[in-house]
């Protein structure tokens, strides 16, 4: 344990102070309590999502259209899996335990990305989630590369290095249904109509409805604020639909040349809270997959901890 | 002649040159326990505040893999071209991704 020399407001304004002048806080700084638990909350959240989205992909793995695609959607499901362990780690450093966390997940006391609650339900829908899902969360972690606390700057730096690859991928598969016949452009479209409202959704409440966004930005725990973010998504994403071919569905979607950004529609936010407060097509169905996999890794934790206490207890008498 | 002294433990040193940065090894040194070690370091390493914060870490506790391992270790990403952006070649127009 760290011992501080200072009292808790000179401490706080030391904190502030090193936060105002763009500095890093790193571990074994002195934090105020709150900065720390919303941190927590947030890492451990992004990290769920990173896990939890491996199943809606998952789901396509055996049945991949050719060898290629399948080594493509291993390799990011796999990465998706290292994203989770980073934030994990990195959330670790302010003293919360791992089975802490996957406890929150598995209780519903912690949450993740509502879009993961959606289901693939063609293999179009993988190459959407790569185009706009990380897409969208590139966006996101782009501007978490400036967070204030250290270790999940560093974990962002590295997720997006890797994650360039998962949108690139996605767009390049649907590039090919897109200029594929009519059925093939058709599941394109239909995935876009699908997925892209709940991308949308990704960003967050309006930040004037945001309960933990004033305080993030005074810490700069986020750079960016919801709106902004998700208005950069949409422009960047617009002529990327339009490349495709495809519309994306929102009858709003209009350039303003004044504010020299695209208009969009309104969020369902109903929809959105009902998804986020569990009750989306998929949330029963990802938890339970994620608590039945866990429990079935039981005995393979068992069996190493075993392992390394009996290579233990044989060191132990060979010294003795 | 072999001196009879207890030999010091060995620890390695790790020092953050700036906040946001990862510590980076710089070197070694012999000390009695960590918090010693820990001084010797400031001493040996940061004369000229090359850093903000140090780690000491016991050359005992670290594993290493070996380069004779590295092609089990490393070998099988070789043949993995599409794990990296630039594999995907897309249109000029939408290239910025």
């Amino acid at each position: 344990m760290t011992e501080f020399k200072m009292n808790e407001a000179e401490l706080e304004k030391v904190f502030q102070k090193r936060i105002d002048d763009e500095q890093k806080i790193e571990p074994k700084d002195w934090m105020p309590e709150k900065y720390r638990k919303n941190l927590i909350r947030q890492i451990s959240q992004h990290a769920h999502s990173e896990v939890i989205g491996m199943q809606p992909e998952g789901n396509w793995i055996t049945r991949a259209p050719t060898l290629r695609r399948k080594m493509v959607l291993l390799a990011k499901v796999q990465d998706e899996g290292g994203h989770g362990l980073y934030l994990y780690s990195s959330a670790e450093t302010l003293g919360i335990s791992r089975e802490e966390m996957v406890e929150a997940l598995q209780t519903g006391a912690a949450k993740y990305a509502s879009i993961f609650n959606y289901p693939t339900l063609t293999w179009a829908d993988v190459g959407a989630i790569g185009w706009l899902v990380d897409g969208a969360a590139i966006v996101n972690q782009i501007s978490l590369q400036r967070t204030s606390y250290g270790p999940y700057a560093r974990a962002m730096v590295r997720v997006c290095k890797e994650e360039s690859f998962h949108q690139r991928q996605g767009y390049e598969s649907l590039m090919v249904l897109a200029f594929g016949n009519a059925e093939q452009k058709q599941m394109a479209q239909d995935a876009l109509d699908r997925w892209w409202w709940p991308s949308l959704m990704m960003f967050g409440p309006h930040d004037a409805d945001s309960a933990h966004s004033s305080q993030s930005m005074k810490w700069k725990i986020k750079r960016k604020s919801n709106d902004e973010l998700r208005q950069s998504f949409v422009d960047q994403s617009v002529p990327q639909a339009e490349y495709l071919g495809l519309k994306i569905p929102d009858s709003n979607l209009k350039w303003n040349e004044e504010r020299g950004h695209y208009d969009f529609g309104e969020i369902d936010w109903d929809e959105f809270l009902r998804v986020i407060n569990g009750d989306g097509m998929c949330n029963r169905d990802r938890i339970s997959h994620h608590v039945k996999v866990h429990n079935e890794g039981q005995w393979v934790r068992d069996a190493m901890r075993a392992y390394e206490e009996k290579k233990r207890a044989r060191e132990l008498k060979k010294s003795a | 002649m072999m001196s009879t002294e207890k030999k010091l433990p060995l620890f390695e040193i790790f020092v953050r040159s700036k906040r946001g940065l990862d510590h980076k090894h710089v070197g070694s040194l012999h000390a009695e326990d960590h918090t010693q070690a820990l001084e010797y370091a400031r001493d040996c390493y940061t004369r000229r505040s090359e850093g903000v914060s140090l780690w000491v870490v016991k050359s005992s506790d670290i594993v290493a893999s070996q380069e004779e391992d590295a092609s089990s270790f490393y070998d099988p990403m070789d043949d993995k071209p599409y794990r990296h952006a630039t594999h995907y070649e897309l249109p000029e127009e939408v290239n910025n991704m």
